[in-house]
């Protein structure tokens, strides 16, 4: 039984007119010490998913079926209190825009003071102990000194190490990551990543990594979902997808990482757009962008199939063209 | 920040000298303060002596500097009408209107923060949708008809309170307070409303408006993300910097509060200093108007400053100011 399992996830956003569907039959799981990978282009339901998982999915957007278990316990249904006691205490969220996450206002110290003593039976004292404690291990310098800073104190790079050490303030068991990295340097990027999988490592924590950047994956992630149009198209370990794509948008994707040295106009993007929640055409949804796309490929949405360690939902995953 | 404070200090000083220039030019050139002494048969040699006692004889740029110099030590001259010290008779008036403002201050600010949230916070629902509907009337009131109708309602009709005057006060020194005793309150409560209301309503609005603003931030939603309880993110994440721009609204509403009380204190013949210059301008006491004038300046100026300086208290960005706004590296 993985830490984290997400099964048939649906989320929907009913308005009066209309319901839409974003998210459908989004099924992963994410063991303890393992950093899981999603990726895909802006707008297919990466957010949604980590949003779904903490419960705070915005109205009018809402779980429409399916089930998200923790550590075996149904947490889809609890009730926003149960819900507030688990996230940051069992769920941690790091934030991608380091600039705007943290509160100007208040010194970093007080934020994570105030995030540990909400969830840890701890005296001010031993909370700003741990606080210090925890910039140190994101890799602050001097930390005890910096605890009474602003956040507009720090660089970037240091901002996000506070985000990620106010993620960890709870000891949570799972890691959502959204975009760590994105708004970083790509040298602090590495760093970041780096600081990741250490903690990922010594807290034996499920990370939920979510990046539109396959080469991020790459890098960090042991095992790659990869999101299209509110769907998993293909997921699986990360070597044996990224050795042997066998979604055609798995293909694209690869072909549109930029290899170190490789100064050429990127080639390969993939053609045309992906279609919006709620105008999806027939069939495969990523149909109308696909080199190899079959006649039968508009007939119904193709279920996920398993190749070895991997799940495919393509028809025809042997006309996929490796990288 | 010193650079920043001084910068806010000559603004404030330049502001009241171009104040106190058309204090003058109405003090100077606003009838003929001979003849109003001296009547309009006097001899030609009378007016020219008193026309040198009171310097008028000197060139404008001279007069204007003694002006100055009687006006900061708080020589306004006598009232033409009361013949007494400007000054004493200011001095009589000021506690009536500041009791007044702040009072009006404090109900604008208690009530409407915490129902500007309030609206913020759940949105929906009969009671935050009555309550925008009821600030817009607010907003929209004439002061002068409040106050009217508030003494037809609860004066003249249920007699539940009375409607002119300040009732019995103490004297704390030169400063007689309303504030001690039971009558003094019920004489504040109608006029006290009238001047709250508009100030109460776009307390409300703006807090409301913060608040929404502030919510869809990053950081009060990696707030809820953390798990933090609902007072918490509310109030010391979304409130706190909500307040930032509130804060500079209120105080210069406070300005204008003192300011406008004439209004709100002719409809209620309340003795503050609003209503002493309503019945100077009938009279055309030049003094009492001129001076009247550059004390609502000083205060609008005064209150300017304090409002950077609480910028400056709640904000640790501006406090460091341009010196270390970012420490480069990681
Ligand atoms: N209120 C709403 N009504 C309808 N659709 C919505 C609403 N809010 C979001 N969506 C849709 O949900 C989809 C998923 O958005 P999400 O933020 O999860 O994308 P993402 O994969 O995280 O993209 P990005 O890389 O840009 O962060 C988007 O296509 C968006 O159009
Ligand atoms: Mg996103």
């Amino acid at each position: 039984m993985a830490l984290l399992e997400i099964r048939d996830l649906a989320v929907d956003f009913v308005t009066r007119r209309r319901r839409v569907r974003a998210l459908d039959g989004i099924s992963l799981d994410i063991d303890a010490g393992e950093i899981v990978g999603m990726v895909g282009e802006s707008g297919a339901g990466k957010s949604l998913t980590g949003a779904a998982v903490i419960g705070l999915l915005v109205p009018p957007g809402r779980i429409s079926g399916g089930e998200i278990r923790l550590d075996g316990q149904a947490i889809t249904g609890l009730g926003e209190a149960a819900m507030r006691r688990i996230r940051g205490r069992r769920i941690g969220t790091i934030f991608q825009d380091p600039l705007t996450a943290l509160n100007p206002l208040l010194t970093v110290g007080e934020q994570l003071v105030e995030t540990i003593t909400t969830h840890l039976p701890m005296s001010r004292a031993a909370a700003r102990k741990r606080a210090i404690a925890l910039l140190e291990e994101t890799g602050i310098p001097s930390a005890g000194r910096r605890i009474d800073h602003y956040p507009h104190q720090f660089s970037g790079g240091m901002r996000q190490r506070v985000v990620i050490a106010l993620a960890l303030a709870g000891d949570p068991q799972v890691i959502i990551a959204d975009e760590p990295t994105t708004a970083l340097d790509v040298s602090v990027q590495a760093q970041i990543l780096d600081l990741l999988r250490r903690l990922c490592r010594d807290h034996d924590a499920a990370v939920l990594l979510i990046t539109h950047d396959l080469g991020v994956v790459a890098e960090t992630a042991d095992r790659v979902a990869v999101m299209y149009a509110g769907r998993i198209v293909e997921t699986g370990p990360t070597a044996a997808i990224m050795g042997r794509p066998r979604h055609p948008y798995t293909a694209g994707l690869m072909r549109a990482i930029p290899t170190v040295g490789d100064l050429r106009p990127r080639l390969a993007q993939i053609g045309g757009a992906m279609p919006r929640p709620g105008a999806l055409p027939h069939g495969c949804a990523f149909g109308p962008r696909c080199p190899a796309a079959r006649p039968d490929c508009t007939a119904a949405a193709p279920v996920p199939i398993r190749h070895g360690d991997v799940l495919v939902a393509c028809r025809h995953p042997d006309l996929t063209e490796a990288a | 920040m010193l650079l920043y404070l001084a910068r806010r200090l000559f603004q404030a000083v330049v502001v009241m000298l171009v104040v106190s220039l058309i204090a003058f030019v109405l003090f100077r050139f606003v009838g003929d303060p001979v003849t109003q002494m001296l009547g309009q048969d006097a001899t030609a040699a009378d007016r020219a002596r008193v026309a040198a006692a009171l310097g008028l004889d000197q060139p404008a740029y001279i007069q204007y500097l003694r002006f100055l110099e009687q006006a900061a030590h708080g020589d306004f001259g006598r009232s033409l009408k009361l013949g007494r010290p400007v000054a004493e008779l200011l001095a009589e008036r000021v506690p009536a209107t500041i009791e007044l403002s702040l009072f009006a201050a404090g109900l604008a600010i208690l009530v409407g923060v915490p129902l500007g949230v309030r609206t913020a916070i759940v949105r929906r629902g009969l009671v935050s949708r009555s309550l925008l509907t009821l600030s817009l009337v607010g907003i929209s009131l004439p002061t002068f008809f409040l106050g009217v109708l508030l003494i037809l309602v609860f004066s003249v009709t249920l007699g539940w309170l009375p409607s002119y005057g300040r009732g019995d006060t103490v004297a704390l020194g030169w400063w007689r307070t309303g504030f001690l005793t039971v009558d003094g309150w019920r004489h504040l409560v109608l006029p006290g409303i009238t001047l709250a209301l508009f100030q109460l309503a776009l307390v409300l609005r703006l807090v409301r408006a913060e608040m929404l603003e502030v919510m869809r931030t990053d950081f009060v939603k990696f707030a809820r993300a953390r798990g933090l309880k609902p007072a918490a993110v509310y109030f010391r994440h979304a409130l706190r910097n909500a307040l930032m721009p509130v804060v500079t609204i209120i105080g210069l509403q406070l300005g204008s509060i003192i300011a406008f009380a004439l209004i709100t204190e002719t409809v209620f013949q309340w003795p503050g200093m609003g209503l002493l210059f309503a019945q100077s301008v009938a009279f055309a006491d030049v003094p009492v108007m001129a001076a009247y004038l550059c004390l609502i300046a000083l205060v609008f100026v005064t209150i300017n400053l304090v409002v950077d300086l609480a910028y400056l208290a709640i904000d640790p960005r501006l406090r460091d100011g341009r010196l270390t706004t970012s420490v480069k590296g990681t």
